[in-house]
């Protein structure tokens, strides 16, 4: 198995589409119980009830930043191979990253309110969250404005690759540009106190739930996107006839 | 490629070129400023060089869809693109004659404009040094958002989404290197990332503005 067999719709089609009942159903399963078991944690000494907001916030804003990771690969999959069904998974994936952005500049912004006590503030995380929802935004629109799928796919191709420079560099410039309000890492390796388990284990759940709802509306996302170029082809070819 | 420069530069500067709009605009953004944040100096002091930072952007921003869209339109482009000279040095000449025509003038013309705005005194030359290393990234970054939206019939709108938030670095550094020098500061580490971005830009981008640029003649 390697992902040149999936360049092949008819095989992509056939594998995703045995993926994606489980996809859905794991996702519902971890999404919901991550997140009703973290709702009833018990409350942070300091934070209060706020802190179970982390369980949207922190998943959303993980998967945001690893959609446009994918979003990278795949483009230069098809940049470098030609392999179609890489384009238009990323073409699929965009949309999510761009939602899953917002959810995290949302809850961050309503967790922010009472905690810092403002909904907004141009700390370096939240400026770079915003920055890479406005590569999002530029993204999606070339996609929709391009006509030619081909030239589409491969516009937004190149484009991912000099955001990706950009919004790497954004992050570390507006480090130089104003000091942070926004807490570290949620998560480490380093052994320590970092997060108690009645937290950490929620999280993973919740995390776990989230990479599962984006595999899945990547799936169902993908393959409209074959249906749609399938049924282009179909209207084509009547045309012709 | 010299002959190319020299091409687009007589283009820019004849009637209807253009030449001097971009500054027309930089003026105007000065003037409308003070009308939205009110006429007191020390204001207009403290928010002058993001003013003139972010002015300076924007008018470098109206003029780029003209770097290849009359080219494309009456196909001397595709004349280019098989030219021997690389496509990549055809948009270096062509980013290169877009910045003569109005990052050079917007340098030069930033201290009388800031003026207006009241910059404090010891940041004038910061502003002019600032802006003459970092508007050459504005205009080889705006080759590159105009080289990917070129076929396109309303790319305009769609431009300045794909190019504003590269410019984001470039405006951090360049802005942040006027405000130290503006409270007495130390610009140059400002200056330093600032000339670093521009190079990165001028090295890189270019073949990634060629490349869109051959998908779009394709």
């Amino acid at each position: 198995m390697s992902i040149w067999e999936y360049a092949n719709p008819v095989k992509f089609m056939r594998t995703s589409g045995a993926i994606l009942p489980y996809a859905v159903a794991g996702a519902a399963l971890c999404t919901v119980s991550g997140l009703v078991w973290g709702f009833l944690t018990p409350q942070d000494y300091k934070q209060g009830a706020t802190v179970k907001i982390i369980f949207l916030h922190v998943p959303a804003a993980l998967m945001a930043i690893n959609i446009w990771l994918m979003m990278l690969v795949t483009s230069l999959i098809w940049l470098v191979r030609r392999h179609h069904v890489s384009a238009l998974a990323a073409k699929a994936a965009a949309p999510v990253g761009a939602v899953m952005t917002l959810i995290a500049l949302i809850t961050g912004a309503i967790w922010g309110q009472p905690m810092w006590g403002t909904w907004w503030e141009w700390d370096p995380r939240l400026t770079s969250f915003l920055i890479l929802f406005l590569f999002y935004l530029g993204y999606i629109a070339l996609w929709a404005a391009v006509e030619n799928p081909d030239s589409a796919a491969d516009l937004t191709g190149v484009l991912c690759l000099v955001g990706s420079v950009f919004a790497l560099l954004s992050r570390y410039a507006v480090n130089f540009w104003n000091q942070g309000l926004h807490q570290g890492a949620s998560l480490s390796l380093a052994p320590g106190e970092r997060m108690s388990a009645v937290y950490k284990y929620p999280l993973y759940l919740s995390m776990l739930g989230f990479f599962l709802l984006f595999l899945a509306l990547l799936l169902v996302r993908t393959r409209t996107e074959i249906r749609r170029r399938r049924l282009a082809a179909l209207l084509a070819r009547e045309m012709r006839a | 490629m010299k002959a190319l420069l020299l091409r687009d530069l007589r283009l820019a500067t004849r009637a209807g070129g253009g030449f001097g709009l971009a500054l027309a605009f930089f003026l105007i953004t000065c003037t409308l400023v003070p009308f939205g944040v009110g006429p007191e100096g020390g204001t207009l002091a403290r928010i002058a060089p993001g003013i003139l930072w972010v002015g300076a952007l924007l008018s470098c921003l109206l003029s780029l869809d003209r770097i290849f869209a009359l080219d494309f339109e009456d196909g001397s482009l595709d004349l280019l693109a098989t030219a021997p000279l690389p496509l990549e040095g055809a948009v270096a000449a062509k980013a290169c004659a877009h910045w003569l025509v109005t990052g050079l003038p917007l340098a030069l013309a930033a201290p009388v404009f800031a003026l207006l705005l009241h910059l404090p005194g010891p940041a004038y030359p910061w502003l002019v040094v600032s802006l003459l290393i970092g508007t050459p990234a504005l205009s080889m970054l705006g080759a590159f958002g105009a080289a990917v939206t070129v076929g396109l019939r309303r790319g305009g709108l769609l431009m300045s989404l794909l190019v504003l938030p590269l410019y984001v670095p470039t405006l951090i550094f360049g802005a942040e290197a006027v405000r130290r020098g503006a409270a007495g500061g130390d610009p140059l580490p400002a200056l330093i990332f600032l000339a670093g971005v521009t190079l990165g830009v001028l090295a890189l981008v270019p073949f990634a503005a060629a490349a869109a640029l051959r998908v779009n003649l394709r």
